[in-house]
């Protein structure tokens, strides 16, 4: 059994693209649009905001404040959720990381330990056999 | 609009759980609405009907009669129901039928709903991960909302308690036990700050209404409701909806404005006009929101607005007065017909028990769901 927490450099990521390992740092990979300079997570081909497709991929900025969060308190239902470890409560929030906000894990779940602002970075996760990434309260690897 | 639309008969099968197929309520809600307006299916030019997972609706021909009348399916996410409404008004008022009927039913598996993420245009991921859950949404928003605008958690069990309320006097209401605010607040923490009974479940149910030129509506009844808009909007660039993997910094009005604004301007009638109102409450905070989004009030004035009892029964803007989706859950095909059944039972003064003092005469629905859309509804005699 891993722990969703534990670091796991050496296996794959849990999807093709979905971010970058810098060294043993992981940065999401976004796109950028060279018409409209709109950044989007996950990478997509064409831009939402002003409907160009020159999409360029762009290594997302590491660290952000927490612009809200919540605490996933039951299981959700397989699928298409599959983790292969017993449910226990996690959190869940959105990272403002200036150029955009991104919706992730939280390696924090207590609520008493997370408010909105909380300074934030970016973390790969255990997910099965594979790597998934979450946002970590900086406080915590410093 | 350009052709005037009424509703002319209604019909309902008691939401909740029932031993009963979702697809057999909805042919039990058609013929009362058939009934309610003194006619048969053979008279229904056309039909429109909706339910996302409940079978097709137009099964229920089967039931009804098989007279070759036109019947569209359609699906539309959380606004399938108003978008059956929605597409009915446009066959009217395109001269191409002068009367049919509406129906919306479903039937949902207990607990959650879980979409596979593909059907959103999403990636494995996503659900995989366990991101894709709407109620993780609303606890991220009015966790915000709460921050941005200092509004106190608590008001949260006000409004959910006011729901329970209104549902045990709801005689088609699932939930019909009053709940303490206490009670509320200990219950189960689903998604912080929302615990399980600030949330309602999916549900089954169904709703059906004849609709018409206004014009021929009192070959039907003596008590048409003109339905003065209906407005679908999805979501813009830049507002925050549910099963969202990123947010862009700068933020726009949400789809319910922009929904709620196009149903007012098509109406020519102000929020400070309605007497009784229907909003989306898929959880308490959503009520909150949405009050402020569809033109009720300011952002943050809600703490003083529902403190002051402004929103129950008695209210001078009561809301919910069924109970809404917290009291009857939510079968999405017959969700936003549910709120215009309702507001059609407040105008036509046959709610009962839960009957809003006076002589309301002008009422809104809204509902909002996954991807981010919304429909609004303005109502009148």
């Amino acid at each position: 059994m891993t722990s969703p927490d534990s670091p796991a450099p050496d296996r794959p990521a849990i999807a093709e693209g979905l971010f970058f390992r810098l060294g043993s740092e992981p940065a999401l990979r976004g796109a950028e649009c060279a018409e409209c300079g709109c950044v989007t997570f996950p990478y997509q081909n064409s831009c939402p905001r002003c409907t160009a497709s020159a999409m360029s991929e762009l290594p997302l900025p590491r660290t952000g404040r927490l612009w809200s969060w919540t605490v996933q308190g039951f299981p959700p239902k397989s699928p298409p959720y599959a983790s292969d470890i017993p449910f226990g409560p996690y959190g869940v929030g959105y990272i403002d990381l200036g150029v955009v906000l991104v919706e992730s894990r939280l390696t924090e779940h207590r609520p008493s330990l997370l408010r909105i602002g909380m300074p934030m970075e970016v973390v790969t996760i255990a997910w099965g056999d594979r790597v998934s990434f979450a946002f970590a309260p900086v406080e915590e690897n410093r | 609009m350009n052709q005037r639309i009424a509703l002319v008969g209604f019909g309902m099968h008691p939401f909740g759980r029932h031993p009963v197929s979702g697809m057999a309520q909805g042919v039990a809600a058609a013929k009362e609405a058939l009934r309610d307006a003194g006619t048969e299916w053979p008279a229904m030019q056309f039909a429109v009907g909706g339910s996302v997972a409940a079978g097709n609706a137009d099964a229920i021909v089967a039931e009804l009669g098989l007279t070759g009348v036109p019947f569209i399916n359609v699906v539309n996410g959380c606004a399938t129901g108003g978008s059956a409404l929605g597409t009915a008004v446009h066959m009217i008022a395109s001269g191409a039928h002068d009367v049919g009927l509406v129906v919306g039913f479903d039937d949902h598996p207990k607990g959650a709903f879980n979409p596979p993420p593909s059907a959103f245009g999403l990636p494995d991921w996503y659900g995989e991960t366990g991101l894709m859950l709407t109620t993780q949404f609303f606890g991220f928003k009015i966790q915000r909302y709460l921050h941005d605008y200092e509004i106190p958690a608590k008001l949260l069990r006000t409004i959910s308690a006011k729901a329970f309320r209104n549902g045990a006097l709801n005689d088609n209401a699932w939930r019909r036990k009053p709940l303490t605010e206490d009670e509320i607040g200990a219950s189960t923490m689903l998604a912080d700050p929302l615990t399980q009974y600030m949330f309602c479940s999916p549900g089954s149910g169904a709703v059906a209404m004849v609709v018409c030129r206004a014009e021929i509506a009192h070959r039907f009844t003596s008590q048409p409701i003109l339905l003065q808009a209906c407005e679908l909007r999805s979501r813009r660039f830049g507002t925050f909806e549910v099963f969202s993997p990123w947010l862009f910094p700068d933020r726009t009005d949400s789809v319910s404005t922009d929904a709620s604004l196009a149903a007012f301007e098509s109406a020519g009638i102000a929020p400070a006009d309605v007497d009784v109102v229907q909003l989306q409450d898929t959880d308490t905070g959503a009520e909150m929101m949405h009050l402020a989004e569809c033109g009720f009030c300011q952002h943050g004035e809600q703490t003083e607005l529902i403190a002051s009892g402004a929103t129950e029964i008695g209210g001078t803007l009561p809301v919910n007065t069924d109970g809404g989706c917290l009291a009857n859950g939510e079968p999405i095909g017959a969700s936003g017909l549910r709120q215009v059944y309702e507001i059609a039972l407040q105008l036509r003064g046959r709610a009962g028990a839960r009957q809003v003092p006076g002589t309301p005469r002008i009422g809104f629905t809204h509902v909002y769901g996954a991807p981010g859309i919304s429909c609004c509804t303005v109502l009148t005699t």
